[in-house]
């Protein structure tokens, strides 16, 4: 695929690079809507599922959900409406829907000029739609159009960026923050999950595990791809293989290491700095991935796995952090 | 010259119900009811058109600019309040003989404060033939001895100039201010232009206007053409806009214009100076910059040099500024021509320097530090409107007629206390013209802010920015102060209608006879 690009010598050559702080706003642009889409679709399965389980069962559900998108724990017992506020609407919380969505517009805001107008139209249009909503009691139960609202949004906005702004280096950019933030969020939530099922992961599952796992693939939007592949019947080791190792399909680790590589690679060619560091942490990274058995990982601890993975991703975000926004001024007058 | 209303209902149909006439200049109408030939072809068009029809067009338009998110930031009301910009939906229509002589009186007015910012920053010929007076000068508070024997590429100090034009009752423009620091508002001549040939396409086809879309290029060409001599020809010089930032109000307009332009919109955290050089951080490394669009005011450039709590700035810039490794545009220190008590001297500044008369004339000026002048308008407070000379954007103004005695006395005090501060000029009649007002056609005052490139050569782009006191009788145009603003089209017949024809026959072939028929002619009003 990038083939072409080498043999292709442009009539018009302009200067390599672009402004530091504009790729750092382009990549947490990246990171803040991915994190956005992510929180809607999963507090989106979670009130689904709550529908189907008992009182009791439906409260230990709710930890579960706030320790997988890490947001601040709750002493006492928890109001799911409160607890939804929280997630969703609250701008104290710096990880809720609403403050992601505008956090993602705030950073093209700084921006602009290097999107297309109709990116930026699309995000203005999602930010409007959900900013300064006051939901009232038991709101989450007819929710689901504001979630769909917030997850089509963030598809049509991504569909636009593809669409109409060259794939240079600020896509690039764009694309990295939202596949780190895929990668670190994705391993969050399964590390939690498979820390929570401590039941064997052999054979088939039934009745209220059933659900759980369910749950688990909807949230990762993975549903369908999983029967498609698997069938419907639910195995932890398929599922596992499915959202760690599968490179085809989007909501998967591999997937995600997949492309930030590429991304790096590409921004590596055309800011003719080989980015040795980063390259080098997500080279190795998606080797791990790609040369991994999922019977090896569950053989071993899953949790511990993920967790390198999610150490790996922290150390990769340093890295482009340290070399493209934030880098030395001296050393670099000095060579 | 006072407006006094004198209201005078017309016998119109529905959508120009509530429209008045008074002693100002109309631009619609000659008087009640009669239209001026240029404006018949739109004033028929919305005759046809039902109010609820023109509102939900207006509701159309206000929603693409929300959407667009064309909007500015007002200072002193909520932090990062982000407002659309009123946007009128019928146009202002300009003659192209009325044009002819705003473009010639402007580009005489340009020509002649660049000579004079050269000529006040090296020998001060004027001065010493005390045609304008040295104290007046530097008193300035925006006058930067710093700049004295620098020399600026192609000597020219303001490359990007905004006038303000308002047209006085009997038909003729007059200069109000010369804006030549940094003069926003062309983000939104463009932005009215795209939406109203969304929403009138046949109409705005039909009155052949010339096009303001090229004027993001225009600006392009003429950095370009300033910048230093080190810059090879091969690739061109890196040229960049410099903005306060997104919390800066004209934010909207200064990505739109970098981005059209194709060149980076930078903060000053972007920048760094080193010997001499002026670099920007990049991805790739550093990138040596030589031409800065700036948005920066003076002070607020280099905190070394200039304000040192900016943060805005770059420290070093204007070691590198002098060094000529850099252009800056505009350069630095062009406030002092576009004070306003120097303003009251431009008609003797363009005498002086080009031996020819203002094309375009000022209006009436009394500058408070004279006290003969003082004690005219201290005595008729409430029909003068008073300014404060260095101020713009509407702030630090009274408004004579529309001021309370307390106000007034407040005024007073401070002219007292610092009479070079302010300058006096009789309430003007601002022209009205017809602006949409919840679906009925109303008349407001009006002004114009043409923009007028100076570098290799000058560029005026047909049109300009109109903009429109939207509260009924008020008299204060500004962004910040309630107005909005409206499309401007330059028409681009010649004088004759016979001419027009030939024109259009030559242009357009094998036209079908009825189309040349139903184009609008015009009428000289000059």
């Amino acid at each position: 695929m990038r083939a072409p690009r080498n043999f292709y010598v442009p009539a018009f050559q302009r200067e390599a690079g672009m402004l530091s702080r504009v790729a750092d706003s382009l990549y947490w642009m990246g990171r803040y809507l991915e994190r956005a889409e992510h929180t809607a679709r999963l507090v989106n399965v979670e009130l689904n599922l709550w529908l189907d389980q008992s009182p009791e069962l439906g409260a230990g559900r709710w930890r579960f959900l706030l320790e997988a998108l890490r947001a601040p724990e709750v002493a006492g017992p928890v109001d799911p409406t409160q607890l939804v506020n929280t997630l969703v609407f609250s701008r104290r919380n710096a990880s809720s829907i609403v403050s992601c969505v505008a956090g993602a517009r705030e950073n093209l805001r700084h921006v602009r000029e290097q999107c297309s107008s109709r990116m930026w139209e699309q995000l203005n249009r999602l930010y409007l739609g959900v900013v300064d909503r006051h939901p009232e009691e038991e709101w989450f139960l007819k929710s689901h159009d504001f979630f769909l609202f917030v997850l089509e949004g963030a598809y049509l906005f991504h569909g636009i960026t593809d669409a109409t702004m060259s794939h240079g280096e600020g896509w690039q950019f764009i694309q990295l923050g939202r596949y780190v933030e895929r990668a670190d969020t994705l391993t969050t939530l399964l590390e939690t999950h498979f820390k929570r099922m401590t039941r064997t992961f052999e054979g088939a599952v039934e009745g209220a595990d059933y659900l759980e796992w369910v749950g688990l693939l909807r949230g990762c939007a993975a549903l369908e791809a999983y029967c498609k592949r698997y069938t419907a019947e639910i195995r932890p080791i398929r599922v596992a293989e499915c959202l760690l190792l599968n490179p085809d399909f989007p909501h998967s680790i591999r997937f995600a290491v997949d492309r930030i590589n590429a991304a790096l690679n590409l921004i590596g060619d055309l800011t003719e700095r080989r980015a040795k560091l980063p390259t080098r942490i997500a080279g190795r990274l998606r080797a791990q991935l790609s040369f991994s058995q999922i019977e090896e990982i569950m053989a071993e601890s899953v949790p511990a796995y993920l967790q390198s993975i999610r150490n790996e991703c922290a150390e990769i975000h340093a890295a482009i952090h340290g070399i493209y926004f934030d880098y030395s001024i001296d050393a670099e007058l000095a060579s | 010259m006072t407006a006094t209303a004198v209201p005078s209902r017309i016998n119109v149909p529905a959508s120009f119900v509530n429209y008045q006439v008074d002693v100002a200049y109309d631009e619609m109408f000659v008087s009640p009811g009669m239209p001026r030939d240029h404006y018949r072809t739109l004033q028929q068009t919305l005759l046809k058109l039902a109010p609820e029809e023109l509102r939900r067009s207006q509701q159309a338009a206000d929603l693409a600019f929300l959407y667009e998110g064309i909007t500015f930031t007002v200072y002193g009301s909520k932090e990062g309040t982000e407002r659309i910009f009123p946007n009128d939906l019928l146009p202002r229509i300009i003659t192209s003989a009325e044009w002819a002589r705003i473009e010639k009186g402007l580009t005489q007015r340009l020509t002649a404060l660049n000579l004079f910012l050269r000529d006040i920053y090296h020998e001060g010929r004027i001065l010493s033939d005390k045609i304008v007076p040295r104290e007046l000068i530097y008193s300035c508070k925006h006058f930067r001895r710093e700049m004295r024997g620098i020399n600026v590429p192609r000597d020219i100090y303001v490359s990007i100039c905004g006038t303000d034009l308002v047209r006085l009752p009997d038909g003729q423009f007059a200069v109000l201010e010369d804006n030549l620091r940094v003069p926003s508002g062309v983000s939104y001549m463009l932005a009215n232009r795209k939406v109203l040939k969304r929403v009138f396409p046949t109409l705005f086809r039909d009155y052949g206007v010339w096009p303001v879309d090229h004027y993001p290029r225009a600006l392009l060409t003429t950095l370009k053409s300033l910048a230093p001599d080190h810059c090879g020809y091969q690739n061109g010089p890196t040229t960049v806009l410099l903005t306060p930032g997104v919390s800066n109000s004209a934010y909207f307009e200064h990505t739109f214009l970098a981005q059209q332009m194709g060149i980076e919109l930078v903060e000053g955290r972007d920048l760094l100076v080193h010997n001499n050089i002026v670099y920007m951080r990049t991805t790739a490394g550093l990138r040596r910059v030589d031409v800065i669009y700036r948005r920066v005011d003076d002070d607020f450039l280099d905190p070394l040099c200039f304000r040192p709590d900016s943060i805005l700035g770059v420290p070093g810039l204007f070691n590198a500024y002098r060094a000529g490794n850099v252009t800056l545009a505009n350069a630095i220190g062009t406030g002092v021509a576009d004070d306003k008590a120097v303003y009251a001297y431009v008609p003797e500044i363009i005498k002086y320097y080009l031996n020819e008369d203002a094309i375009l004339p000022n209006v009436p000026t009394y500058l408070m530090a004279n006290e003969s002048h003082r004690k005219q308008v201290l005595g008729n407070l409430d029909q003068m409107v008073v300014k404060a000379v260095g101020e713009s954007g509407g702030y630090g103004m009274l408004i004579g007629p529309h001021s309370t005695a307390q106000q007034r006395v407040e005024f007073k005090a401070r002219i007292m206390a610092d009479p070079r501060n302010y300058i006096a000029q009789p309430t003007l009649a601002l022209s009205c013209a017809p602006c949409l007002i919840d679906g009925v056609v109303e008349s407001r005052h009006i002004d114009l802010r043409p923009y007028i490139l100076m570098g290799e050569k000058t560029t005026l782009v047909p049109g300009g920015l109109t903009r429109v006191a939207l509260r009924r009788g008020s008299l204060v145009v500004n962004s910040s102060q309630g107005g909005g603003s409206k499309d401007t089209w330059v028409l681009r017949e010649p004088e004759s209608g016979a001419q027009l024809l030939e024109e259009v026959r030559t242009e357009l072939g094998s036209v079908e006879p009825e189309l040349v028929r139903e184009l609008p002619r015009e009428n000289r009003t000059a």
